[in-house]
């Protein structure tokens, strides 16, 4: 295995199935922690903590107060934010943020953009003069491969936890009052998620990659769709070409993909939500 | 920033899985990309597959396979339109770069920016890849020119 670690995959690979017992289109098992009282941020205004396999991220929204932009005077701010700090991974140093976490950063930001989970207006508290920023952290604390998925899953998580809570403005001092007792959760409208697979040898596609399996792939793709199996991106960065109909295999696993995590998630929530 | 960061990785790991490194180990080959006039970020991205292409054929590197970018954008109305303009693009619900290999229009890279049905997806991608025939023709008789006059 670690001689010759194509050659030991390519082995499973025929027999179609992986070295860790999984089948090429089976994922890893998938837990999610959300709120104060399971996910240990107790600062953050949603917090979520999601395991995928080894993988770990946790994801934590902090919402601000900030005047909105002078060319969107009605639009709120949603800043993503990924960190592969060198806790997580060997490959990882610790300094500025290297290429694998601005891109995830990207990638996040387009996410959100794209499927308008959360629309920009909705942050909005008075027209030009106050709009809510929402600084969504997420940090990887184990990388065992598959980050997009895990990062996905778990700013989803994070903003569905989220209560923000009501803010007025004063009509003679003008100032903002921000009242903690009265909170409202975060009107999210879409739930997207993401699906990532691993190409082998230019033909063969497997789903959710661990870490080794990513070093040895020849390249990845991400797909992320919503709940009305609309692509909310298709984010295939470089590696071997694809025929139309594997990307057609990818979104059909993707779409199957959603509903497994939409349930997860529902569950979750529910099981939270004081009755 | 970050939006540079991550165009770098995505064309960079385009122009890996097509040259042929190990025909030279031990060396570093650098693509510096400076955009010339007002370029929206999709319009950037497939001109710099298509330069990049181009220098990486100029420079006389080995490659498996050529590429070039090719934008969609994806009309409110159902049209799709090839290489739009910054206005289509703004008027647009979702626009998609494609990187398509010469060898049988495989798609080497893409990126979608918003949101669009699975169809459509595929029907953009069968329009990028008859636009690329368009492109690769274009490479030959700029290829042409060069060592014609030469």
């Amino acid at each position: 295995r670690t001689v010759e670690p194509l050659e030991y995959y390519r082995r499973f690979l025929k027999e179609n199935c992986r070295p860790d017992g999984r089948e090429l289109g089976e994922f890893r098992t998938t837990t999610v922690n959300i709120g104060k009282c399971l996910c240990s941020i107790t600062t953050a205004d949603g917090s979520a903590l999601v395991k995928l396999g080894n993988t770990t991220v946790i994801c934590g929204v902090k919402a601000e107060l900030a005047a909105p932009a002078a060319d969107s005077a009605n639009k709120g701010y949603i800043v993503p934010n990924v960190e592969l700090p060198s806790l997580c991974a060997e490959r990882f140093r610790s300094g500025p943020p290297g290429e694998e976490a601005q891109a995830a950063s990207q990638f996040i930001a387009d996410v959100i953009e794209n499927s308008q989970m959360i629309v920009k207006e909705d942050l909005c508290i008075a027209n030009g003069k106050l709009a809510w920023v929402l600084y969504c952290d997420i940090i990887c604390l184990d990388y065992d491969g598959n980050l997009l998925d895990a990062s996905v899953f778990a700013l989803l998580a994070a903003l569905k936890n989220v209560q923000l809570p009501s803010v007025t403005i004063n009509e003679e001092t003008g100032l903002s009052e921000v009242n903690l007792k009265q909170k409202n959760p975060l009107i999210i409208r879409k739930h997207p998620v993401a699906t990532s697979f691993a190409v082998f040898d230019d033909t063969l596609l497997i789903v959710d990659p661990t870490a080794e399996e990513e070093d040895l792939a020849t390249g990845t793709v991400t797909i992320v769709t919503d709940e009305e199996g609309r692509l909310c991106s298709v984010h295939k960065p470089g590696g071997s070409p694809l025929t139309g109909a594997k990307l057609q295999d990818c979104i059909t696993r993707a779409i199957t993909r959603h509903k497994e995590v939409k349930k997860l998630i529902d569950k979750v929530i529910k099981s939270i939500t004081p009755k | 920033g970050v939006l540079e960061r991550s165009r770098e990785q995505l064309l960079r790991q385009t122009c890996e899985a097509v040259v042929l490194g190990v025909l030279h180990p031990r060396t570093a080959i650098t693509l510096l990309l400076v955009p010339w006039g007002p370029l929206t970020p999709p319009q950037l991205l497939s001109c710099c597959l298509n330069a990049a292409c181009m220098a990486l054929l100029d420079a006389g590197l080995p490659l498996a396979a050529l590429f070039c970018g090719v934008t969609c954008a994806l009309q409110p109305d159902g049209t799709i339109l090839l290489d739009p303009t910054a206005r289509q693009e703004q008027e647009a619900r979702a626009i998609l770069t494609f990187a398509i290999a010469s060898s049988e229009r495989k798609v080497l890279m893409a990126n979608t920016k918003g949101s669009c049905s699975v169809e459509e997806m595929h029907q953009c991608m069968a329009a990028a890849q008859r636009a690329a025939d368009t492109i690769f023709q274009f490479y030959r008789d700029s290829v042409r020119r060069r060592y014609s006059k030469c």
